[in-house]
């Protein structure tokens, strides 16, 4: 064999791989969203959706429980949020959280082995918080969550740190030439949340923390009061793509895309998603960041900040997490009209111990 | 005998060094001139020597200067870590000023360097340009080849320059990076309401595939008939019975109407010609008089409607707040 068709056979081999690890191959699955022949549909990649399936099984609720007939806080000690639910089903309650979030390490991911009721740790503090928000969103959050609602394993899969948290973004590399060298501008580098592309690498602090203007389209044929400009458009884009990534949708999910803006032309998802993005706002605001004085050090982002929720959060590439399928409806005790208390203090560690 | 059946020249024409006596005036040539096997497979084996003159040396460094600046600022941008330069490169970019800055001379960190590179970038293309059409005018030839690449400067123009004059700002102009510019045409079709509905973009692409098409006939056209000889094409421009008059036949024969010998290099030259120039002058319009190119279909009925198979209304409506 010649020189040249080893290094022609070298390279073919590359290029094989290449293609093989880069590119997705038939069959794929069209579903049809809008008239025939305007292509408005959307693509799925039959490996892909197994491996969806596979991963996001919601787990057989634990059996039911006959009520006790009155509630946990006449039975345990220092409740906060969870003193008005049945005694028994506060205990199928716990259970299945430690299946939820703490499978590995049980009870005393949060609890303190010598007294359950000690809040010796900080995860204790967050879980009170955490419980507050699930059921404030299963009830004040329906816009988006409708009545499938959410609960610890929504976000959690058996892991006590939630996938796909994310940080505000430090500045990526310090100006080492004094401000001589172009300034940061928080685009031009590889961009994780937004599909890999050079986008904004952190639209999401941008539109999912603050609240920023998302719409960049204008609304009028001719120039006159829309003055965004294609920079602006540059963070929407890359919002938009962590959301395609976190739902493992394409565009025309939520959009028709020869008219991105046109909410008469959007099928309704892009009403549940616009809902959605206010949801995340406000837990990111009111439930996760005030908790960055309760995590340690080590839970918190390089600017000290608390982790926080995006899209993919709960959806983990899923159109609907876990399929649609909704567990809530066996734990009503923390559903639309559950027993958490949403307004009580969730105290602080070392709050409650007795002393020796 | 030999022939051409692929991309690879299977015919090396190996003699003493080609050259032509230079006007007066002009500057020495670089090189003494060599030929290279490799480079023969796929066009002409005869490397050099080449003519730069004053506006290719100038048009050189100045480029230099651009590439220079960009070069420089990439690196900085992932803290002058090499690696992270050649890993990240196709991110990495100099961006635009901030649209803050309107059409003011920014601070070099924030868009300055931009405005510095697109000024020394600009400069050496120009000079390119005037080197072009000096060396052509040298060679005694036609103007064909500057004119066609002055369409491509005026799309480059327009982009960097022309447009964001008009508008006010630097900031609609385009960063120089590999994906970050990709980013921007997405982003660019977003803001301004779906460039598909642009009718000059709508040309551009018609043209833009249509050389392609042009192309591939022609070229096939004269493979074909090169057994007849019809790689002389030039020559047969006015006779009968020539080998490209054959290949004329063919198209005649086929879809009734053929372009001769002569037309067929001035349709060519028109459609690549005209990519770039009605390319131009789409992204001219987009922002400047046209602001939503959807809109502008629908206000003008070429659009197509389809009855909405969903009514969604905008939940802003009645929630309130940031949209």
């Amino acid at each position: 064999m010649s020189f040249g068709l080893k290094i022609a056979g070298a390279l073919a081999v590359v290029a094989g791989v290449f293609v093989a690890s880069h590119f997705t191959h038939p069959p794929v699955i069209t579903i049809q969203r809008g008239y025939r022949g305007t292509g408005d549909e959307i693509v799925y990649l039959p490996s892909t959706l197994e491996h969806l399936r596979a991963t996001n099984q919601a787990p057989a609720p634990e059996p039911a429980q006959d009520p006790a007939g009155q509630p946990a806080s006449q039975v345990y000690q220092n409740l906060k949020v969870l003193g008005k639910v049945d005694a028994n089903e506060f205990l199928r309650l716990m259970a299945s959280i430690t299946n939820w979030v703490a499978p590995q390490q049980g009870c005393t991911y949060c609890h303190n082995q010598e007294n359950l009721a000690y809040d010796t740790n900080y995860a204790k503090i967050v879980a009170r918080r955490m419980l507050q928000m699930t059921e404030h969103i299963n009830k004040d959050w329906q816009s988006h969550v409708k009545s499938t609602g959410v609960t610890c394993y929504t976000c959690h899969r058996g892991l006590p740190v939630p996938t796909y948290i994310w940080f505000n973004a430090p500045p990526p590399a310090p100006n080492a030439v004094g401000g001589f060298a172009e300034a940061n501008q928080g685009k031009n580098l590889v961009s994780t949340v937004a599909a890999d592309a050079s986008l904004p690498y952190d639209p999401l602090t941008t539109f999912l923390e603050q609240s920023n203007e998302i719409r960049v389209q204008s609304t009028q044929a001719l120039p006159g009061s829309d003055n965004v400009s294609i920079k602006g458009a540059d963070w929407t884009y890359a919002l938009m793509m962590s959301m395609s990534v976190g739902l493992g949708v394409n565009c025309n999910y939520c959009h028709n895309t020869r008219a991105f803006r046109d909410w008469d032309q959007s099928p309704p998802q892009r009403v549940t998603a616009w809902y959605g993005i206010r949801m995340v706002r406000d837990l990111n605001n009111n439930y996760l960041d005030p908790l960055k004085t309760v995590f340690p050090t080590n839970r918190l982002g390089a600017l000290g900040d608390s982790p926080k929720i995006q899209c993919a959060t709960c959806h983990k590439g899923v159109y609907k997490p876990l399929f649609g399928v909704s567990m809530v409806k066996d734990y009503p005790e923390i559903g639309a009209n559950g027993g958490v208390d949403l307004t009580a203090n969730i105290g602080s560690v070392g709050d409650f111990k007795e002393k020796p | 005998m030999a022939t051409y059946q692929n991309v690879f020249t299977r015919v090396q024409v190996r003699g003493p060094i080609h050259e032509v006596p230079l006007p007066r005036g002009s500057s020495p040539r670089l090189g003494k001139g060599g030929f290279n096997h490799l480079l023969g497979r796929i066009g002409e084996a005869q490397i050099g020597p080449i003519y730069l003159g004053t506006s290719g040396i100038m048009s050189l460094v100045f480029g230099f200067f651009a590439i220079e600046i960009i070069g420089f600022n990439m690196l900085a941008s992932v803290n002058w870590s090499p690696i992270q330069f050649v890993r990240q490169l196709p991110w990495l970019a100099l961006e635009p000023p901030a649209p803050s800055y309107g059409l003011r001379i920014p601070p070099l960190a924030n868009g300055g360097w931009w405005i510095l590179a697109g000024f020394f970038l600009t400069l050496s293309i120009l000079l390119w340009w005037v080197r072009m059409y000096r060396r052509a005018r040298a060679l005694g030839l036609g103007t064909h080849t500057p004119w066609a690449f002055a369409s491509a400067i005026w799309l480059y123009l327009v982009l960097g320059f022309i447009r964001p004059l008009l508008l006010g700002h630097w900031s609609e102009a385009v960063p120089f990076g590999i994906f970050p510019h990709l980013d921007w045409t997405a982003a660019f079709s977003l803001r301004y309401g779906n460039l598909f509905y642009n009718p000059f973009h709508m040309l551009s692409i018609t043209f833009l595939y249509g050389s392609a098409v042009l192309f591939a006939m022609h070229g096939a056209t004269v493979l074909a008939t090169s057994r007849f000889g019809a790689e002389r094409e030039v020559e047969q421009i006015i006779d009968r019975g020539t080998a490209f008059e054959r290949g004329a036949l063919l198209w005649r024969w086929c879809m009734g109407f053929n372009a001769t010998a002569e037309s067929i290099h001035r349709w060519a030259w028109w459609f690549a010609v005209l990519v770039p120039l009605t390319g131009g002058i789409g992204i001219l319009m987009t922002g400047t008089v046209v602001d939503n190119w959807y809109l502008w279909g629908v206000k003008h009925g070429f659009a197509p409607h389809y009855p909405p198979l969903n009514h969604s209304v905008d939940p802003a409506l009645t929630y309130g707040g940031p949209k």
